[in-house]
C-alpha cells in the first residue's frame, strides 16, 4: 500500500506563562466581551426563554360566559410528561421515529451520491465549471420552493406518475409519502455534500496518486486507502451539517405532503402545530426536547467520529494530533 | 452551526415572551348580560385581510378615504394562506398591539377570537343592515348569541354537473339524492361519451376542505357534528350514513382514487378536464369553468344544482368572511363606521361583480340583472339558506384536525366508519369540555 507522509508541521513555540500572557489574556477577554454578549443575547437567551416557557401552560378552559380564562399556569415538568404519555406519546414517538428515519436514510443516500458527484466534478474535463455550477442549483433553491416543485412532480397526474406509468398517490399518508420526502431531500442536498467533499478532494496533492500508481494500486484501492481517508475531515463536517439540518426537518414534509400526515410528521412539525393552536408551553417543550436530541446526536457524532468542526484540535495538542491523525491533517483548514 | 436547530426554539420563545409579557391582564371585562362596551375613538385605522387579488378592496378604501381624509383606512395584506392569517392576527392580539384595527376573519375563527377576547362584541343597533342578511350568514358571526363580526362575503357549496353527459344518458334533472346521483352515473357510464368519466369528487386532501366535505356529508344525511348547544354528537347512525357515502364512494370507485389528493384547485382541474360527471365545489369555479380560452374543456357543458343528500337535498357547509374590530384598536368608532360602509348593500353589489364573492344580502341574490350575468346566484342562495356552520368550537384549530383525522382515516380505509366516529366523538368531547 502507498505510504503517505503527513506534511511537516510547523513547531508551535512553547511559551512559559508570564506577566505578558496574563496581560494579553485579560485584553483578549475584554475584546471578546462584546461578541460573547451578542452570542448570549441571540443564542443563550432564546434557549433559556424557551425552557422557561416550557414550564408553563396556557389556560384553554372557558368561563360561564364562554370566554377563555386568561393567564398562564406554572406546571413544572407537566408539559414534558404530557409529551411522553398517552395519545400524545404515541404521536411523539412516531414523530421521533420519522425524524430519525429521515435523518439516517437521507444522510446515507446523500453521502453516497455526494461523494460520487464530487469525484466526477474533481476530474479535469471540458465544461467542468458549468457542471459544477449547475449541480449546485438544487442547493440554491429555497426548501419551500423545491417542496412546491416536487409537489407538482408528485401530483397524481404529475410527471413522476407519467414516467413510472403508474398511479401512485404520493401526497397521501403512507410509505410513498416518506419516499417522496427522501427523494426531494436528496435532490436538494446531495450537491451540498458534493461541494464540501470537492473542496476536500482538491487539496489532495497529485503526487500521492502518482506514488500510488507506481506502487500498483488500482482505482478502487486508491479510493478506499487514500481518497476517502484524506477527504474524511471535510466529509465529516458535511455529514454533521446534514444531520443537524435533517433532525429539524420541517418545510419539506409540511409543504410537499402536508400537515397531519403521521407518516411524515417530524418533531419540528409537532412544535409548530402546538404553537399555531396557541399552546406555547407544550410547543416550547417539544422544541426543547428536539434541541436536546440534536445536542446529543451532534455530541456523539463529534466524540465518536472525531469530526473536527471548530478546527482547534491541532492547536490544543499539536503533537498528539499530528501523530494520531497523521493523514487527516492534510485537508485541515479547508473546512468552511 | 448549532444555531440552526434553535430556530424553532427561538421562534417559540419569542412568541412565548409576548404571551408572558401580557399574561394576567384581566382588563376591563364586561360581565354577562351587560351591553357591549361603546365603540369610541376616531382616527386613521387599518384593515387586515388576505391578498386583495381583484383590487376590489383598494377601490373601496379609496372611496372611503376620499370622504374621510382624517380617518384614512390603510390595507394590511397578510399571506394568502388562511392559517398564516389566523396566526398573525393571534400574534398581534397577544402583543396587545393597536397595529390591527379591523380584521377580516373566516367565520370558523369567530368563536375562538371572541372567546379569547381578541375581538370586541358589537352592538346590534349600530349595524342595522344585518337584518337584511341571509340568516345563516349573520348567525355565523355570532358567538353565544352575541354579535362579534359583520359578514361581508358568504360562500356555499354547489353540485356542478355535466349537462351534456346527463342529456346523452337521457337524464333531464340533476340528482336530488345520493342514490339518484349513483343511478345517473351508471347511466352516463353506459353512454359512449361517459366512458372513463368518474362519477363524483369533492375536496378530500387532509386540510380544512376535508372538514367541509365531511360536515356536508354528515349534515346531508341528517346527522350533526355538534348539536345546537355545542355538544359533540357525531357518533350516530345518521353521521355514519354520511361518512359511509364518502367511504363507499372511494371503495366502489365512484369517487376516483386520486380525489384523496384533491384540494379546490385539483378538483377544479379534474372537472374542467372533463374527468368528472359531478363535483362539489364553491361558486368561484363557475366563471373559471366557463372560460372559452381553452383552459376549460367543459365551458357551456355544465350547470349547478343544490348538493344532493341521503333522502333529499343536501346541506352545504357555510363559508365566508366577516369584519371584526380588534380589542386593542384605538379608533373603534371609525372602525365601526368603516364596517358599515364596507358591508353596505352598494358595496356588496360591487363586490360580487368585481371580486366574485358571494353576497350577504338576500336582495342581491334576487336582482334580475345580476342573475343574468351570474346564473348560479339562485342555486347559491338556496345552498347558503340551507347551509350549516361548521362547529362553533373555541378550540376550532384542534377540532378541525380531529375531524380530518377521523374522515381521512376512514376514506383511506385505515379504520371503519364506526371506529372513526367514536374516536372523533371522544376527541371532540375532550376539546369542548372547557374549564
Amino acid at each position: 500500500m502507498a505510504v503517505v507522509e503527513a506534511p511537516p508541521q510547523t513547531p508551535v513555540p512553547i511559551v512559559t506563562k508570564s506577566k505578558d500572557t496574563r496581560k494579553q489574556g485579560s485584553l483578549a477577554a475584554k475584546l471578546l466581551t462584546p461578541t460573547m454578549g451578542v452570542l448570549l443575547l441571540v443564542i443563550g437567551y432564546p434557549i433559556l426563554a424557551a425552557i422557561y416557557q416550557s414550564l408553563y401552560s396556557q389556560n384553554q378552559g372557558t368561563d360561564a360566559d364562554g370566554f377563555v380564562v386568561q393567564g398562564d399556569q406554572f406546571v413544572g415538568l407537566g408539559n414534558y410528561a404530557a409529551i411522553f404519555s398517552g395519545d400524545t406519546g404515541v404521536r411523539f414517538w412516531n414523530a421521533f421515529y420519522n425524524t430519525t428515519f429521515f435523518t439516517v436514510i437521507c444522510v446515507v443516500i446523500e453521502v453516497i451520491l455526494g461523494v460520487a458527484m464530487a469525484l466526477i466534478m474533481n476530474k479535469a474535463f471540458k465544461g467542468k465549471g458549468l457542471i459544477r455550477a449547475s449541480i449546485l442549483v438544487p442547493w440554491a433553491i429555497p426548501t419551500v420552493v423545491s417542496a412546491l416543485l416536487w409537489r407538482w412532480i408528485f401530483d397524481s397526474n404529475g410527471i413522476a406518475n407519467k414516467l413510472l406509468g403508474q398511479q401512485i398517490l404520493w401526497a397521501t399518508d403512507g410509505f410513498q409519502a416518506k419516499a417522496a420526502v427522501i427523494i426531494a431531500d436528496t435532490w436538494k442536498t446531495a450537491p451540498f455534500i458534493a461541494l464540501l467533499v470537492l473542496a476536500g478532494l482538491q487539496v489532495i496533492p497529485a503526487e500521492v496518486y502518482e506514488a500510488a500508481k507506481i506502487d500498483g494500486a488500482n482505482a478502487w484501492r486508491q479510493f478506499w486507502s487514500m481518497t476517502l481517508p484524506l477527504v474524511k475531515p471535510a466529509l465529516l463536517v458535511a455529514v454533521l451539517f446534514r444531520l443537524l439540518d435533517n433532525l429539524r426537518m420541517f418545510d419539506l414534509p409540511y409543504v410537499l405532503i402536508g400537515p397531519q400526515k403521521p407518516s411524515v410528521e417530524t418533531i419540528s412539525i409537532l412544535a409548530f402545530l402546538e404553537n399555531t393552536n396557541s399552546r406555547y408551553g407544550p410547543a416550547a417543550a417539544y422544541a426543547v426536547v428536539l434541541f436536546l436530541y440534536v445536542v446529543l446526536v451532534s455530541y456523539a457524532f463529534v466524540k465518536l467520529l472525531g469530526a473536527d468542526v471548530i478546527g482547534d484540535n491541532r492547536a490544543k495538542t499539536p503533537k498528539a494530533a499530528g501523530r494520531r491523525r497523521g493523514l487527516r491533517t492534510v485537508a485541515k483548514g479547508d473546512t468552511p | 452551526m448549532r444555531r440552526r436547530p434553535l430556530a424553532v426554539g427561538a421562534f417559540v420563545a419569542a412568541t412565548a415572551l409576548l404571551v408572558s409579557a401580557c399574561g394576567g391582564g384581566s382588563s376591563s371585562s364586561t360581565s354577562s348580560g351587560n351591553a357591549p362596551a361603546a365603540l369610541d375613538g376616531v382616527g386613521p385605522i387599518t384593515l387586515v385581510q388576505g391578498k386583495d387579488t381583484s383590487n376590489f378592496v383598494q377601490g373601496r378604501l379609496d372611496a372611503w378615504n376620499q370622504q374621510h381624509p382624517d380617518q384614512k383606512v390603510t390595507l394590511i395584506e397578510l399571506p394568502e394562506d388562511a392559517d398564516a392569517q389566523r396566526a398573525q392576527m393571534i400574534q398581534n392580539a397577544n402583543a396587545k398591539s393597536d397595529a390591527y384595527d379591523v380584521l377580516a376573519v373566516d367565520n370558523v375563527w369567530t368563536a375562538e377570537f371572541a372567546a379569547n377576547r381578541y375581538i370586541v362584541e358589537l352592538p346590534t343597533d349600530t349595524f342595522p343592515q344585518t337584518a337584511d342578511f341571509l340568516p345563516p350568514v349573520i348567525d355565523s358571526a355570532k358567538y353565544k348569541d352575541k354579535l362579534f363580526a359583520i359578514p361581508y362575503a358568504s360562500d356555499g357549496g354547489m353540485l356542478y354537473y355535466r349537462t351534456d353527459l346527463l342529456k346523452a344518458a337521457g337524464i333531464t334533472d340533476p340528482p336530488k339524492t345520493w342514490a339518484d346521483m349513483q343511478a345517473d352515473c351508471t347511466k352516463v357510464a353506459a353512454t359512449p361519451a361517459g366512458a372513463g368519466v368518474s362519477c363524483y369528487a369533492g375536496q378530500f386532501q387532509k386540510y380544512e376542505g376535508l372538514t367541509v366535505n365531511f360536515a356536508e356529508a354528515v349534515n346531508s344525511a341528517g346527522g350533526v357534528i355538534t348539536d345546537p348547544s355545542g355538544k359533540p354528537d357525531v357518533n350516530t347512525p345518521a353521521a355514519k350514513a354520511g361518512l359511509d357515502f364518502l367511504v363507499n364512494g372511494f371503495k366502489s370507485g365512484e369517487i376516483p382514487k386520486e380525489a384523496i389528493t384533491y384540494k379546490e384547485e385539483e378538483a377544479r382541474r379534474a372537472f374542467q378536464e372533463g374527468k368528472l360527471v359531478f363535483e362539489r365545489q364553491w361558486p368561484y369555479m363557475y366563471t373559471l369553468a366557463e372560460k372559452t380560452d381553452g383552459s376549460s374543456k367543459v365551458n357551456g357543458k355544465f350547470a349547478v344544482a343544490p348538493l344532493p343528500g341521503l333522502n333529499g337535498p343536501g346541506v352545504s357547509s357555510l363559508g365566508g368572511h366577516a369584519l371584526a374590530i380588534s380589542t386593542y384598536s384605538k379608533n373603534k368608532k371609525t372602525a365601526a363606521d368603516f364596517i358599515n360602509f364596507y358591508t353596505s348593500k352598494e358595496s356588496n353589489t360591487i363586490q360580487v361583480q368585481q371580486a366574485s364573492l358571494a353576497p350577504v344580502y338576500t336582495s342581491i341574490y334576487d336582482d334580475a340583472t345580476l342573475q343574468a350575468s351570474l346564473p348560479y346566484l339562485t342555486t347559491l342562495k338556496a345552498s347558503i339558506l340551507a347551509a350549516q356552520a361548521r362547529p362553533k368550537v373555541v378550540r376550532y384549530g384542534d377540532a378541525t384536525l380531529a375531524i380530518q383525522d377521523a374522515a381521512y382515516g376512514a376514506i383511506q380505509g385505515n379504520m371503519t366508519s364506526d371506529q372513526a366516529l367514536s374516536q372523533l366523538q371522544t376527541k371532540l368531547e375532550a376539546l369542548t369540555s372547557g374549564s
